[in-house]
């Protein structure tokens, strides 16, 4: 396992009461990838991500940014990290503009109009940018989600089921941006139950399962229907792809 | 059951079997020995009469409760700011044990107040500082235990109860002297500044020793109860966990 | 740094030409006060502007709070024969009871909404967050308190607003503000959240009651700055421990989000 990723998990416990959602889970991400983690519902893909973003403390185990220790690092390394939830983190009360222009300040960016500008233009929410989050729709609300999460341009990126719910057209806008963001010095995980999307956008598959990684691979030359077989020999049929 | 569960409890399981054993035993001969003190040892108070007079010996009583609640909130507080800096969850135990002895003494502080205050004063409540703080005080202990009901994660509600138990005790003191600031007919017995109190009485060697030793009863009694529901909380803790274990 | 405009076509056959690149961002790292005091104005500023586009917590106080003071006047309106007598209980009691309403909300709809976690991956120590809601909280309660000075200003014909008494009020609703917006975050996830708060609070929050009501009558009385001091003694002790308190332990909720 190289160690020089811009993202590793060393040997992450998460228990929940007695049950041990996470067991000793190791990853790595290099730098300038994207890895799309896959797995049975339940088997703690969020929960992962929740570690590795620092919202979550795990019983054991560490995470490693950048090198960085996200334990012993104080809250200034929560700056290099970019997290899409389940829940998209906006104020629904409040325009676009409003809400980005509040995280750009938590984030101390400096010519915030212009950068808010710039984002809101590439997730193609421009022209509703005064309109309240609550109006939009799921597609919408998931686009500014996004732009959230890269309003600080953070080299480690974190999406949690990015493409779940949405239509068409922002599914490509994602696309996109995943692609022009996961490469060069970003890294990128995502979450995903949609196995052609996973081999599409990702460089690379790992699957969680029973609490933890057991299987990774390049996505370079896999077909959905090599990485289903893989993944029923592994045990895991309970899972629907796309 | 207690090989099955791998804990390293900071006082063993044994330790404190006969620590409960021996406080025990130790809780019955104090409380009986303190009976014996107030109801009989003690003389009955020259300056009062009749009905003041018999209930006047709930004094000792009175004091003791009070002391066990005292007792419950410091080791409420110890085992608080134990649990926030060691994050073991025997010392969250210790800390809830100690509320709810403590509460048992506050509620006990408030009854002999009142089955005391009806014949010396003619009323069952005033709004005088001694009181209004045993009566927050009590209130702060249930806030305390129904806080904790409301929280699953056994760490987080450690934490959460932890926060709340050292914040509450410091508003103890402030609400002590704001209410004294405030007005007292509470009879002051050690230091009389208040020629308002009424009903006071003061307090001969036999009785100063008849008050000791309540003291000490009640303080034993406490820490038996403590010990008792602590090891009960831990039992408890264990079997939930087993139950996790198996389902 | 010239600004590069950014097309995007929404249609998916063209090449879509996303380049964030072209605007790189900066952001000041140095951290220190400046960047923490920031950062606690946009927590401020971000729940004074939804509360002025949702409008929740302060209709909700001063609705409570207006019924509560008539429904107090009434009460008391066949027995006590000087409304100055029970006015200062009034006051304070609607204002501490009106007030939980406001701080439920505050961390309640985070949590509601789901977006308490955006909070929390802010780069800064979570103190900041409480600091912004604390004086959040502040703006809404005194505004509330206000309008219940008003109403009974109208409802006792009593005239409250001697300066005295708005410090009084000032330093009592900060005091209160500063242990409840700790409370709010203690009890914004547990199950029985809303009877959780007042139940929590208001007992620790005696000493503030009894100085708020000493002062109010003492104000009332006419009493001079010599009798009072000592109770605004008492509100700014209160005020200076529980805020330095809550901000030292702030942080320790936050562990599991």
């Amino acid at each position: 396992m190289s160690e020089n990723g811009l993202i590793v998990a060393r040997n992450i416990v998460k228990r929940y009461g007695r049950k041990r959602v996470l067991n000793g889970v190791e990853m790595c991400v290099p730098q300038g990838q994207v890895m799309a983690l896959l797995g049975p519902n339940g088997a703690g893909k969020s929960t992962l991500l929740r570690i590795i973003s620092g919202l979550t403390k795990p019983d054991r185990g560490e995470v490693l940014l950048g090198g960085v220790s996200t334990r012993k690092a104080g809250h200034e390394i929560r700056r290099y990290i970019g997290l899409v939830a389940h829940a998209p983190l906006l104020y629904d009360n409040l325009s676009a503009w409003d809400n980005l222009h509040f995280f750009a300040r938590l984030y101390d960016i400096q010519q915030p109009a212009a950068r808010v500008e710039a984002v809101l233009r590439a997730v193609d929410l421009w022209a509703r940018r005064y309109d309240p989050v609550r109006t939009f729709s799921r597609g919408m609300t998931q686009r500014l989600a996004i732009g959230r999460a890269i309003l600080h341009d953070p080299p480690v990126l974190l999406l949690d089921e990015p493409d779940t719910g949405l239509d068409p057209a922002s599914a490509e806008t994602l696309a996109q941006l995943i692609r022009v963001l996961g490469s060069g010095r970003r890294a990128i995980l995502l979450t995903t139950h949609n196995l052609e999307r996973a081999l599409a956008w990702a460089d690379s598959i790992s699957l969680l399962a029973d609490g933890k990684i057991i299987w990774s691979a390049s996505t370079e030359g896999l077909t959905t229907e090599r990485l289903q077989q893989a993944m029923i020999g592994l045990g895991i049929n309970r899972f629907h792809p796309s | 059951m207690r090989s099955a569960v791998t804990h390293s409890y900071s006082v063993g399981w044994r330790s404190l079997d006969i620590l409960q054993l021996v406080l025990g035993m130790l809780a019955v001969a104090a409380m009986t020995i303190s009976m014996w003190a107030a109801l009989y040892y003690a003389p009955p108070a020259s300056n009062l009469a009749g009905d003041e007079q018999l209930a006047q010996r709930i004094f000792y009583i009175h004091m003791g409760c009070n002391i066990g609640a005292l007792a419950g909130f410091l080791m409420s507080v110890i085992g608080s700011i134990v649990y926030l800096v060691k994050r073991d969850l025997d010392w969250d135990r210790v800390s809830q044990a100690a509320i709810e002895v403590g509460l048992i003494c506050g509620m006990g502080t408030i009854l002999t107040g009142m089955f005391w205050a009806k014949p010396t004063w003619n009323t069952y409540w005033t709004w005088d500082p001694r009181l209004t703080t045993s009566a927050i005080t009590v209130l702060v202990y249930l806030a305390y235990l129904l806080f904790r009901n409301g929280i699953d994660n056994r760490h987080t509600r450690a934490r959460f109860a932890s926060i709340y138990a050292l914040v509450a005790f410091l508003s103890v003191p402030l609400t002590f002297y704001s209410a004294r600031l405030f007005r007292s007919i509470h009879p002051v017995i050690y230091g009389a500044e208040n020629v308002d109190a009424q009903g006071g009485f003061s307090v001969g060697p036999t009785m100063t020793q008849a008050l000791q030793i309540n003291l000490l009863g009640f303080c034993i009694l406490f820490s038996a109860l403590l010990v008792l529901r602590w090891r009960q909380l831990r039992n408890e803790d264990a079997v939930a966990e087993l139950r996790e274990e198996i389902a | 740094m010239s600004k590069k405009a950014l097309s995007v076509e929404p249609q998916p056959t063209p090449p879509v030409h996303i380049d964030l690149a072209a605007h790189p961002i900066t952001m000041r790292l140095d951290g220190g006060l400046l960047a923490y005091l920031s950062k606690v104005a946009a927590v401020f500023a971000k729940d004074v502007r939804a509360e002025l586009r949702g409008r929740e917590i302060f209709t909700t106080m001063t609705a409570f709070g207006v019924l509560a003071v008539l429904i107090f006047g009434m009460a008391f309106d066949l027995r006590v024969p000087r409304s100055e007598m029970i006015a200062p209980g009034v006051l304070w009691g609607v204002v501490l009871f009106a007030g939980v309403l406001g701080l439920n909300r505050s961390f309640g709809a985070e949590v509601d909404r789901g977006t308490l976690p955006s909070l929390l991956l802010a780069p800064v120590d979570r103190s900041a967050i409480y600091f912004g809601k604390l004086f959040a909280n502040l703006f809404f309660t005194l505004a509330t308190a206000v309008v219940i000075l008003v109403v009974m200003f109208f409802i006792f014909d009593l005239n409250l607003f001697q300066p005295y008494n708005l410090l009084a009020v000032l330093l009592g609703v900060t005091g209160y503000v500063g242990v409840g917006t700790l409370f709010a975050a203690l009890t914004a996830n547990n199950r029985a959240r809303e009877s959780m708060l007042p139940i929590l609070l208001l007992p620790v929050m005696v000493p503030v009651f009894v100085a708020g009501v000493a002062l109010t009558a003492g104000v009332l009385d006419g009493k001079a700055w010599e009798e009072l001091n000592q109770w605004f003694g008492i509100l700014a002790a209160f005020d200076a421990i529980f805020i330095v308190v809550a901000f030292l332990l702030f942080d320790l909720i936050w562990e599991d989000a």
